[in-house]
Formats: structure tokens, C-alpha cells, sequence
């Protein structure tokens, strides 16, 4: 056993390997620094070079990238609101304030060794359990995936802001966007429009960058000054460092959380930042900093986010199932090197197993560092007039969306759940609420029914279901306790009680109407099809009633339920920007993606910027090139509009 | 000018016939080709069209650059209704399509836009799988089949229309009582399925069944029925060259029933199995494209196929199936793409009674 380990580290350990680890770990911390790129891209970057490889050169390669974005995906989460990536979503909540009061430094620094233990976690785990995981990981039949993602929704109650009944309605907004598309327990289309877009439901990219970036980016151009006004970084690295170890135990927890649901197929990744999250708030006494800086905010989904990836590998290798998006990609590549995944990983393939562990342990020790020797340059990013930096930002997170599928579909997508995301933040209902029930709904659909189907309703009383039910009721407690001391996750309250309660009362009449559509549409398809739609419309329904019921009663009676952060907004509020947005889409419809951006940067730079035309052009240019080294190394072609419909132009205005 | 001298001669081209001598005119030299797959990146087909992509690159005219374009969504129709519409057929792009593309062709989908026979085929590849259950059940092969008439069995499929629908007719035809659970993404949460006793039947491509389920049927968890079979040269279902010893399902239904299987039922099932396994993955180039090239790519995979260090590695990702290509192409590709109308409305009523499918 030990020789096979020890084996497998000397046979990573030449420079020709190391360098293609290093190569991994560098394009894995561009894609991570970049905003809603993760694994996914990332790996679909290297696919096409891992042909022919050495095999131990490949995996070192693409576990190198692998590993390093749940690190590196924190840059933009701290220092500029928006997440990285989908496992960097929770960091924003309490590592975006920290920046902005001069802290970054300490996020950072915590961040990245909070990063660093849930990697070394995740490869211990991974190490330990490589040769026993396969019973555990069949312990979890579709009864038991059910419950846990009952105990993912329960999260709610802690993320649920200052108003329950908000943070319910909005879980409940997340699980019926979820809802669009197939349903798994009968292919019927709900809610498409009958359109194909539409058939395979919403990306998830799309609905994380469009409910947490687009807002954030809307609402720091209004301020017109840069991120971070003073000193950005601070210099509480040591201090960071010092706040880890401070919260052994919390590090510990979640990262045991990461690793178990990353191990758990059939989950995936995308919620554990969330519960890891949740989880940090339930376990502290004093909740009255989350959402504010608290850094064990930061701590924690940071230490969960990388044991995920250790986890992860567990049903990638053993079962050739994929746990995540990234995973899936993975998989591919180990096909193409001639690796077929699968129970002999344990046993003749042990070294294999083994190398992509080290691969692990050292790539998240080096990308740590790296993030490190970086930070301080990263950072002065924040001391830049936000004006010039979100262009870019634009340019990147439409970038990011398209990857899903390739068509200026996903741009309409992007930006019409971006508007939904601007009055969710706006009127304070709960945003990673909104995202638990979009992540989880599918996927409690389709194991209730499939529980249903296999075991009948005594699915219920199995022992491991028993066990997480406990959890999930230990949860829920623990949220609902917490709740009444008034934690927010959109912002402080105080400054939110607004005197005019009609633009509140109007979009909650809105989402009342919408819950009211979803249970029309849900009835339209037959039994098992309709069954969800129609719970999550009707208790939607109830709880958006209950708080129009308090919303009426005027400001002062409203309580917890009157929240507008434009309460006492001088300006146009963000509007004036979200036009530029929706004049760029327009403008790709016109005249195609590449051109239109080309043309956007122009504009914007000049007008909102108020650049000289030198710097305008040359920021144009440097967008441009960019965007094309990239595209044209993913091979991609960029959404065409009505020009291209009519004529054959050349890469990459075609 | 030059656009009308290649249109005439391109007009020329295709009065003769596609002979390898034709493509002595065509020559890729410093182009960059791009294969089209309607899936993302990692999926079987993009697997698929990555292994084979640079053997293409050597053996077209010229050595041209040969990348893969993932147009993923919808189902796979996106990506296909698009190529068919909108790609230039002048041999700079073509794609590779999979059973989950055709199946919404052949049944008719109203959301489908391409009709595969408009579409020159240049490599047809197969696939197999093959059908097993838990030992508990006190079946030992194929043979034995009968004893599991009254017996209600559960399969984790992943929808009525997916590639499911292949085992789904199947049991159909056998007269076996299998309840079918859908929402299962991808074959593997099928088997897993079945490992922790949920599900009771199941199949798995050949890749997956030997690295994953012979090891339960060495430790004597699982006993493995019947293949899906390929189809020979003459159209008729053999056995899969994976799986010599084992009764493909044509033999197996004769085990169970005493006679051949046929009539509108075996059909339809013929044209979806064809469809899924013995012509899973087929590429194409745009309609309306010229003989010559056409002619060109044909020789191109005959020569790729033929590469000894693609028989070398070829192992996980085409298996044992003999690639068709050449000569061999046009009768798979239409068992692949083509099902009678009879076949079609039974295949299309079934689906609606049984699972509610609307088409």
C-alpha cells in the first residue's frame, strides 16, 4: 500500500510531468480569476492537447487545473463581488465587504488557506477511502438523494434573509425556474414556450452569473468611483492565516461537507458553498456580522469548495459516473489517454488513482502559493474606476454564458434573469435562496419519483434517509433560530425600510401572478409531471401572499417585509446601465457578438468612461485580442445576429 | 468570376459517378476543417469525434487542421437543425451526429429540421451493449429466460424517447414485465442503480460492461443475457465480435419463444436498434455537397480506419465494431435513418399510450 502511494509520487515527480502540472495550474488560475468560467471551460481548453500524451502527464495536467479553481475563483469573489465560478458563490457574501472596508487582505489570505486545507482534506479523504467508498457510495439510493436535497432546501431557513416568509417565496421562484424544460419523470416540456432553448431548462451558469454578477456590476457603476476607495488589500495576511486557525473546527466540518456531497453523485458541487455557508451561520454565536464581513463567512465555503473536488473523484473514478460538470470532462479525458475508469481504480489501477491524488495534494499547495505571489497585483484592480473595468466584466460574463450553449440565446437568458436578479436584490429576497431551489429542483424531483417508483412511500423509514431527515430537522432549527436575529443577505436593513411601498407591492404582485402561471402550466401536463409544479406554485403562492398581506399594511406595519435599497436612491438607480446592457444585445442581434462587443467597448469607454479616444482604443483592442486568443482556442464561433443570417463572413465576425 | 468557374465545375462534378479517383481534384491544403458535434465537450460523441479527428487530418487531401465544434443543446436537435441549415458545402465542415439525433428524426418531432437523407454519409460507427441481471433471479443465460414471465422487473431509464427506448422495446417484444423508471442520467446512474438493488435489469455499452459489470459477474452478482447484436453486410442481426459467446437478442428471443421475431413490432424495434447501436454514430456532410468531395472524405476514413496506430488504440472508444466505411456505408447509414411508416405509427401510438408521450 504505502510503496504504491510512494510509487505513484515518484512517477509525478520529473520535471517534464510537473511542467504540464504547473501548465495546468496556470491556465486553471486565468480561467478561475475570470469571472463565471470554472472547471467546465477550463478543461475543454486542454481537451484537445491531452491527445497523445504520456498518461501520468495528462491527468497531472488537468487535475492541476482542476484543482486550483475553487482557489483562484476567489479573487473575483472578494475582491469584485462577482463569483469566479459556481463553487465561489457563497465567498461573496462576506469577502466582497471585507474588500470594501479595506480587508481584503485578510479575505484573501483566509480564503486561500482555508482553500488549501479543504484541498489537502479532500485528498486525505480520498487517499483513505479510495479502497472502501464504493459500499458507502452505494449506501445513497434515489431515497437517500431525496432527503439530502430536502436538507440542501433547508438551508433556506438560515439564507432566507430578514423575512422568512421572503426567503421561502424566493426558494420557491429558484425551484420553479428549475422546473423549466423536461420533466424527469416524464420528458414533458414545462414552461418552454415551446422553444428548444428552453427544452433543456435554464444553464446553470446563466442563472449564477445573472442573479449575482449582473446586479453587483450594475450597482458599482452607479457609484462611479473605483471598488475599494482607500488601500484595497490592507495587510492582514497574517491576520487572515491567524482566522483560520483560529476556526480549526469549522475548516474541518465543512470541508468534511465538501468532500462528502462532492463524493455523492447525483448532488453535484454547485449547492455545498451554500451549505458549508449555512452551516458557518447555524454554528456561530454571534450572527450579527454575516452578510456584513464576517470572515468565517469566507472560511467556510472556501474550505468546502476545494474537499469538493477530492470528493468529487471518488464516483468519476470508481463508477465512471461524473459528480459535476467539470467531472465530466475529466472523464472524457481519461478515456482519451486510454483510462477507463471504473472499480479496477482500486485495485490494478491503484497507481493511476494514486498519481491523480498527489496530482491533487500538490497542485492545490502550489496553486495556493501562486494565488499568494499574485494577490497584491490582482488587487490594485480594485483601485481602478469601475467604469473601465466593467466593459471587460461584460465582455467576460456574456463570454462565460455563451460557453453553454453557444447561441446569442444564452445572452437573452443571461441578461433577462440578470433583471430579475436587479429587483430580487433591490426589494431583498433572498438571492442564494432563489439559487438552493433552482440548483435542487430537478433534482428533487426526480428522486422523490424515482424513490416512489423503487421502494415505495416507506422510502421514508430507511435508516440513511432517517439519519439525513435528523439532519435536515437539526438544519432547519438551527436556521430558524438564527433567523430572527435579522441576518441579511442582500444588505443592511436599516438603511431599506422605504416610506412608498408601491414598487414593492407591484413586484410582489408580480411573483404572485407568476406562482399563479406555474401552477396553470403544471397542470397542464399529466400526474407525476404536474405534482411539483404545482406544490412549489401553490406554497409559492402562499408565502408571496403573506408577505403582500404585510406589504399592504403599509411601511411601519410591513416590519421585516418592507425592504427597498433604493428606499432613498438620489440618482436613476441602475437603469442608465442595464440600457447599455440591453443596447449591446441588441446590437448582437444586429450585427453579431464579436462586432457588437467591439462597438459596445467604444461606446461605453467614451461616454460613461469619458476616455480619450487613445485609451478607448487601445482598451478596445486589448479586449478584443483577448476575447479572440481565447475563442479561437476554444474553437468557438461567436452568435451571430441578423448580419450573419445574410452573409457568410469570415472568423470572427461570422 | 471565380465563384462562377467553381460553380460550373462543381455542376460538372456531379453528372459522374463517386468513384476514389474523383477526389483527385480536391485539396484541403492549410484549411482548417471543422467537425460538428451537437454535444458539449466530454459527452460519448465528442469523445468519439476527438479520438478519430487527426486520423481524418492525415488521410484528407492536403493535411488540413481538423478541429471539433461542440454545438451543444436542445437535445442535439440545436446543433443539427443548424448544420443542416446553414453549413457551407464546400467540405469545410461536417458533422457527426448520434442515436439521440436520430431517434427524434425517426419519430417524427416536430421540432426537427434535417432530414438525414439529403445528407452524404462518410462513416458510419457502431456500438453495443448488452443485458444483464442480478443472479438472484436464478437465471443463468438466455436459455432461462422464461422463467421470468410473471416476473415484474424495474430498469432505471433515462426517458421514452432517449436511447432507452431500444431496451424498452425490447422487453417489449420478449414479453418481459419491466416497469420502467425514467430520469436516469446516463447509463451509469442506470447500473448503479441496479448495484444497490433498486433496479433489477439492466444494459450497458460494451466499454462500460467490461470494465464494470464483469467484475459483478465475477464475484457472481450479475449474470450477463444477451447482446444487442451488430448488423452484417447483408442487414441481418449477428453477434457482437465484443461478445462472441454470448446470444444477441435476436437468438434470445428465439430461446424464449421458439420462433423469429417479426412482424410491425420487430420492425420498429429493428429500425431504432439499427439506430442506436448498429449505426449509432454517423458522419456527414452538408446536402448538396459535390461528389468530389464527398468521394475525398470517403477515402479519407476508408484510410483512416485502415491506420495501424488507430487499430492500436482504438480500444476504449470504437471497440471491436467494424467501422463502415467506403462501399460498405450506404446500407447501415439507412438502417441507421430510415424506418417504414407503419413502424413508425406503431412505435409513435405505443409511446402514447404507455408513457404519454405527445408527439
Amino acid at each position: 500500500m504505502m510503496d504504491v502511494i510512494l510509487g505513484a509520487l515518484f512517477e509525478l515527480l520529473t520535471p517534464e510531468r510537473m511542467m504540464f502540472m504547473m501548465l495546468g495550474v496556470s491556465v486553471g488560475l486565468v480561467i478561475g480569476v475570470l469571472p463565471g468560467l470554472g472547471g467546465i471551460a477550463g478543461l475543454s481548453l486542454l481537451l484537445p492537447f491531452i491527445y497523445g500524451m504520456d498518461p501520468t502527464s495528462a491527468l497531472a495536467m488537468l487535475i492541476g487545473l482542476v484543482a486550483v479553481i475553487p482557489t483562484s475563483d476567489t479573487f473575483s469573489s472578494i475582491l469584485m463581488g462577482i463569483p469566479g465560478s459556481s463553487a465561489s458563490q457563497a465567498t461573496v457574501l462576506d469577502g466582497f465587504p471585507l474588500a470594501q472596508k479595506g480587508e481584503g487582505a485578510r479575505a484573501l489570505s483566509a480564503a486561500f488557506f482555508a482553500s488549501m486545507i479543504g484541498g489537502f482534506f479532500g485528498a486525505i479523504v480520498l487517499t483513505a477511502s479510495v479502497l472502501a467508498a464504493r459500499p458507502i457510495i452505494l449506501l445513497f439510493g434515489s431515497a437517500e438523494l431525496f432527503m439530502l436535497t430536502l436538507f440542501g432546501l433547508s438551508t433556506v431557513a438560515a439564507l432566507s434573509g430578514g423575512n422568512l416568509a421572503k426567503g421561502v417565496a424566493s426558494a420557491c421562484l429558484g425551484l420553479a425556474f428549475g422546473m423549466i424544460g423536461a420533466a424527469p419523470a416524464t420528458g414533458e416540456y414545462r414552461m418552454d414556450f415551446d422553444t428548444l432553448y428552453l427544452s433543456d431548462g435554464v444553464p446553470l451558469v446563466i442563472v449564477g452569473l445573472g442573479i449575482f454578477a449582473l446586479p453587483e456590476l450594475f450597482n458599482l457603476l452607479r457609484g462611479g468611483g473605483a471598488i475599494a476607495q482607500h488601500n484595497p488589500m490592507g495587510t492582514g495576511w497574517i491576520q487572515g492565516v491567524k482566522d483560520v486557525l483560529k476556526n480549526p473546527w469549522l475548516v474541518l466540518r465543512c470541508s468534511g461537507i465538501g468532500a462528502l456531497i462532492g463524493a455523492i453523485p447525483g448532488i453535484g458541487g454547485s449547492v455545498v458553498d451554500w451549505i458549508a455557508y449555512s452551516h458557518a451561520m447555524q454554528t456561530t454565536k454571534d450572527t450579527s456580522q454575516f452578510g456584513k464581513g464576517e470572515i468565517r463567512g469566507v472560511i467556510a465555503p472556501e474550505s468546502a469548495n476545494n474537499a469538493t473536488q477530492g470528493g468529487a473523484l471518488l464516483p468519476t473514478l470508481l463508477f465512471g459516473i461524473p459528480g459535476s460538470g467539470s467531472m465530466a470532462i475529466f472523464l472524457a479525458g481519461m478515456i482519451l489517454i486510454g483510462l477507463q475508469p471504473g472499480p479496477a481504480m482500486a485495485d490494478r489501477n491503484l497507481d493511476v488513482t494514486y498519481t491523480i491524488i498527489w496530482s491533487l495534494a500538490i497542485a492545490n499547495f502550489v496553486g495556493t502559493l501562486l494565488c499568494i505571489a499574485l494577490a497584491p497585483g490582482i488587487a490594485k484592480l480594485t483601485t481602478i474606476r469601475y467604469a473601465l473595468i466593467a466593459p471587460f466584466m461584460i465582455m467576460v460574463i456574456s463570454f462565460a454564458a455563451f460557453q453553454a450553449t453557444r447561441s446569442v440565446y444564452d445572452l437573452m437568458a443571461l441578461f433577462a434573469v440578470g433583471i430579475l436578479g436587479l429587483f430580487l436584490r433591490r426589494f431583498g429576497w433572498s438571492r442564494p435562496a432563489f439559487l438552493i431551489g433552482f440548483v435542487l429542483s430537478l433534482g428533487a424531483e426526480r428522486y422523490l419519483y424515482q424513490a416512489v417508483q423503487f421502494s415505495g412511500w416507506e422510502f421514508v423509514t430507511r435508516p440513511v434517509a432517517l439519519v439525513i431527515l435528523a439532519l435536515t430537522a437539526l438544519s432547519l432549527w438551527a436556521g430558524l433560530r438564527r433567523s430572527q436575529s435579522n441576518v441579511n443577505t442582500e444588505g443592511a436593513a436599516d438603511e431599506s425600510r422605504a416610506t412608498s411601498m408601491l414598487p414593492q407591492v407591484a413586484f410582489t404582485g408580480l411573483l404572485l401572478v407568476f406562482f399563479g402561471w406555474v401552477i396553470l402550466e403544471g397542470l397542464k401536463n399529466s400526474y407525476l409531471a404536474a405534482l411539483m409544479p404545482v406544490v412549489v406554485g401553490s406554497l409559492g403562492a402562499a408565502a408571496v401572499l403573506l408577505v403582500l398581506v404585510f406589504q399592504a399594511r403599509g411601511a411601519t406595519t410591513a416590519g421585516t417585509t418592507n425592504f427597498d435599497q433604493e428606499a432613498s436612491a438620489t440618482d436613476n438607480g441602475p437603469w442608465p446601465f442595464v440600457g447599455w446592457a440591453l443596447g449591446f444585445l441588441a446590437l448582437t442581434l444586429l450585427v453579431g457578438f464579436f462586432a457588437a462587443l467591439a462597438m459596445f467597448f467604444v461606446a461605453f469607454l467614451r461616454v460613461v468612461a469619458r476616455c480619450g479616444w487613445v485609451q478607448t482604443l487601445l482598451l478596445t483592442a486589448a479586449a478584443c485580442g483577448f476575447l479572440l486568443i481565447l475563442a479561437s482556442s476554444l474553437n468557438l464561433i461567436f452568435p451571430g445576429g441578423l448580419l450573419q443570417e445574410h452573409y457568410d463572413l469570415p472568423w470572427p465576425l461570422r | 468570376m471565380t465563384q462562377i468557374r467553381r460553380r460550373s465545375l462543381l455542376a460538372g462534378a456531379s453528372g459522374m459517378l463517386a468513384v476514389p479517383a474523383l477526389a483527385q481534384g480536391v485539396d484541403f491544403a492549410g484549411k482548417t476543417i471543422e467537425w460538428v458535434i451537437p454535444f458539449a465537450e466530454g459527452g460519448g460523441s465528442d469523445v468519439w469525434a476527438r479520438f478519430m479527428a487527426p486520423y481524418l487530418a492525415k488521410n484528407l487531401p492536403g493535411r488540413p487542421t481538423v478541429i471539433i465544434r461542440n454545438a451543444p443543446g436542445g437535445g442535439s436537435i440545436t446543433g443539427t437543425n443548424d448544420f443542416y441549415q446553414r453549413a457551407r458545402n464546400d467540405g469545410s465542415t461536417f458533422i457527426g451526429t448520434s442515436g439521440s439525433t436520430q431517434f427524434p428524426f425517426l419519430l417524427g418531432d416536430r421540432r426537427v429540421r434535417y432530414d438525414y437523407a439529403n445528407m452524404p454519409p462518410v462513416l458510419v460507427s457502431p456500438t453495443g451493449g448488452v443485458v444483464y441481471l442480478p443472479t438472484r433471479f436464478g437465471v443463468a443465460n438466455a436459455s432461462e429466460l422464461g422463467k421470468l414471465r410473471d416476473q415484474e422487473l424495474v430498469y432505471g431509464s433515462q426517458g421514452a424517447t432517449s436511447l432507452d427506448l431500444v431496451p424498452m422495446l425490447a422487453f417489449h417484444l420478449l414479453g418481459l414485465k419491466v416497469r420502467h423508471v425514467f430520469g436516469m442520467r446516463g447509463r451509469g446512474e442506470g447500473r448503479l442503480a441496479l448495484e444497490r438493488g433498486e433496479a433489477t435489469i439492466d444494459y450497458q455499452t460494451s466499454s462500460a460492461f467490461l470494465t464494470q459489470v464483469r467484475p459483478l459477474i465475477e464475484a457472481r452478482t450479475v449474470v450477463p443475457l444477451f447482446s444487442w447484436g451488430v448488423l452484417d453486410e447483408a442487414g441481418n442481426v449477428a453477434r457482437d465480435p465484443t461478445f462472441p459467446e454470448l446470444p444477441h437478442f435476436v437468438e434470445a428471443y428465439e430461446m424464449m419463444h421458439g420462433r423469429r421475431p417479426s412482424g410491425v413490432e420487430f420492425n420498429a424495434y429493428l429500425a431504432f436498434f439499427g439506430s442506436g447501436f448498429a449505426a449509432q454514430k454517423p458522419a456527414m456532410l452538408p446536402r448538396g455537397t459535390s461528389p468530389a468531395i464527398v468521394a475525398a472524405y470517403r477515402q479519407a476514413f476508408v484510410q483512416a480506419v485502415a491506420d495501424p496506430e488507430l487499430q492500436a488504440r482504438k480500444g476504449e472508444v470504437l471497440g471491436e465494431y467494424r467501422q463502415a466505411v467506403g462501399g460498405n456505408i450506404q446500407r447501415l447509414y439507412e438502417v441507421a435513418t430510415t424506418i417504414d411508416a407503419d413502424a413508425r405509427s406503431w412505435v409513435r401510438e405505443y409511446l402514447t399510450t404507455n408513457h404519454n408521450v405527445r408527439f
